[in-house]
């Protein structure tokens, strides 16, 4: 296969034959191109559902703390629990599971907020950079809080977009200063979050000047996680059960709760109600690959079928060849490496072909069902293996009837 | 250089059963140039394609070059009859995308022979029968008794024991099949065996021996004296 003199026989009938090729090569091509923009689809599709269906990040686990039920280890049922930057370090440090994104929050509901003679009651929340992703919040204007601004305690504030429109009316906000309980917070960018108004009427600062500003020491309302996501639903199921019981049982240990008390602290997982998502997005996976392998299929079967013609119209040529000592094998290796070849080359532009216009076309595709659709690398590659697979399968029985040829029928003077 | 003893063959033709060798006993020397000779349906082509490894007897033995040949699988076949035999054929059969120089080394290239080496001895072919100055010519840029000896050139190729020609002036003028038959004489007069299926009187007359066969059976095999090509040109 790997012969200088097989590549060189290729190369010539190859070039000696220039038209069929071009036709072998074009059905293979559009093939390939089909399977690479129908994969690109579903995965647009799959993000334009994820981004339609959810407010919040739809694996997210939230920690959040009760009063205890059961008398433990001396304290007294009723006690009320507080969570601190110690527990958040706990969970985040000793997790056996990856986390994706993470963040404690400290949050006031009413904060008096003012900017000139503008002012309204909005939730004031504490949270670090991540944040960003567990509430799925879109920066429209500036940024959000960073990892520096939470270090130097910075009174910086990202509002709402609900916060915006009230205080700042046709204003850009950015640069400018808000008045949070009485103190200046220089606004650094504008969110819009899927939730709506609701959403958008909170006002994010860093965790660690919430504390000092609120006066809350260490003290945490909840804290946040999602797990990487999965390739099924019962596999993220079963990470995001495990890291929630590992949670709680270290929480449990840490704040001397009995491990039997349910209302001392509250774990939500958000991940049952991901079940739909899953099911639908594998559901479309399942579609999509299937339509792009049957439309692959079927330019497979036409690359097989032009061989054969192929090897119809060299059923002399091959007959000579054997007359003159080509074994069976070498008739074979000489038909499967030309199709090989076709079907990889051709199969490669239409692969290119097919990422370029993914790549320039994809982001800016924002349909509402819609979104940057795009295929990945392990995609790509593995739609390269499947492509010289195919080669293999067009060209062999092409090959194999070829090698059957007997020289004597084929070299009968009509 | 052939040894044969008794050979039959019949081809079945849908129920009836066509016996088309009946006991076929033939032998030849090296260096030997054989006409065999016969109307069509004679079964000299069949003996051909048996002596050419291209078909299979159904009884008897042959053996060529002290090798036994027989129940060969395609690729033994194939592998002998490189080593073996070259083959010319009525119509050429050249293939016709490649050049002269291309079609003359392929018997090499099976052989395994490095393509530079391919050149220089396909080259030396080409120049034997006079048409190194056509050696990049595809076949139909060639006259018929170029393409011929084109042919001649690539059974010569491989060096084979002996060369198989089937009715290979039928497709020249008589002007044209002397000067191929003045070109298988010189190649004969170097010593090479060589075995000429032919049903034209004139042909089998350049030969040293003729072999006339009819219905199946040799009815007729004497050594003549050779008419050399030369003369008639």
């Amino acid at each position: 296969m790997f012969s200088l003199e097989r590549w060189q026989e290729v190369f010539e009938t190859i070039s000696k034959n220039k038209l069929r090729t071009f036709l072998t090569g074009v059905s293979v091509a559009s093939g390939i191109f089909i399977l690479v923009i129908l994969l690109g689809v579903s995965v647009g599709f799959q993000n334009g559902i994820e981004s339609q269906f959810q407010n919040d990040a739809e694996n997210i686990i939230n920690i959040y703390p009760g009063e205890t039920a059961i008398s433990f280890e001396g304290f007294n049922k009723g006690r009320r629990i507080q969570l601190r930057n110690e527990d958040y370090e706990i969970v985040t440090e000793n997790s056996k599971q990856e986390i994706e994104y993470k963040s404690p929050l400290y949050q006031i509901f009413a904060g008096l907020i003012s900017h000139g003679n503008n002012s309204g009651n909005y939730r004031v929340e504490g949270v670090l950079p991540d944040y960003q992703y567990l509430e799925k919040a879109d920066i429209i204007e500036g940024r959000f809080i960073n990892a520096n601004d939470n270090k130097a305690k910075e009174k910086y504030a990202v509002i709402g977009n609900r916060v915006k429109k009230d205080l700042f009316e046709d204003e850009s906000p950015v640069g400018k200063y808000i008045q949070v309980s009485g103190l200046n917070f220089k606004v650094v960018g504008v969110f819009t979050d899927p939730g709506g108004d609701r959403e958008e009427t909170r006002i994010y600062v860093p965790i660690a000047t919430s504390q000092i500003v609120f006066g809350a020491g260490t003290d945490i309302r909840s804290m946040g996680f999602t797990l990487p996501k999965e390739e099924n639903y019962d596999l993220a199921l079963k990470q995001s059960n495990a890291f929630a019981a590992q949670a709680e049982r270290m929480l449990k240990t840490k704040l001397q709760i009995d491990p039997k008390d349910e209302s001392a602290l509250f774990i939500s997982n958000n991940i049952e109600n991901t079940k739909e998502i899953y099911v639908l997005i594998s559901a479309m996976r399942v579609f999509f690959w299937g339509v792009g392998l049957a439309t692959l299929l079927a330019g497979i079967i036409g690359v097989s079928n032009i061989m054969l013609i192929i090897v119809k119209e060299r059923t002399k040529e091959i007959g000579i060849r054997k007359a003159l000592g080509a074994e069976p094998l070498s008739i074979v290796g000489m038909i499967l490496h030309e199709s090989i070849f076709v079907t990889s080359i051709s199969g490669l532009f239409g692969l290119i072909f097919g990422l370029v216009l993914l790549e320039i076309v994809g982001p800016m595709v924002e349909l509402d069902f819609i979104k940057n659709p795009s295929v990945n690398f392990s995609i790509a590659v593995s739609t390269l293996l499947l492509l010289i697979a195919a080669g293999a399968i067009a060209g062999f029985f092409p090959a194999w009837r070829g090698a059957r040829i007997k020289p004597i029928d084929a070299l009968r003077d009509e | 250089m052939i040894e044969i003893k008794d050979l039959h063959k019949s081809y079945k033709m849908g129920k009836n059963s066509l016996h088309v060798l009946k006991g076929i006993n033939f032998s030849v020397e090296e260096g030997e140039l054989v006409s065999i000779m016969g109307s069509s349906g004679s079964g000299k082509s069949t003996l051909l394609n048996i002596l050419g490894m291209l078909d299979e007897a159904d009884e008897g033995s042959y053996t060529l070059d002290g090798v036994p040949i027989k129940n060969l699988n395609e690729k033994l076949a194939a592998q002998y009859r490189n080593k073996f035999l070259g083959f010319i054929f009525q119509s050429f059969n050249l293939i016709n995308y490649k050049s002269a120089l291309d079609n003359v080394a392929l018997p090499l290239f099976y052989q395994g022979v490095k393509r530079s080496e391919r050149i220089e001895r396909s080259m030396a072919y080409l120049e034997k029968v006079g048409l190194a100055a056509w050696a990049d010519h595809k076949p139909n840029e060639l006259s018929g008794g170029q393409k011929q000896r084109v042919a001649i050139a690539r059974a010569l190729a491989s060096d084979p024991k002996v060369l198989l020609a089937d009715e290979l002036t039928g497709a020249l003028d008589s002007k044209t099949s002397y000067e191929i038959m003045d070109l298988i004489q010189q190649i004969n007069d170097e010593g090479r065996t060589i075995l000429v299926v032919t049903h034209e009187e004139d042909i089998a007359q350049m030969c040293k021996r003729i072999v006339n066969l009819k219905d199946g059976v040799i009815i007729d095999d004497k050594k003549i004296t050779q008419v050399r090509a030369q003369q008639n040109v």
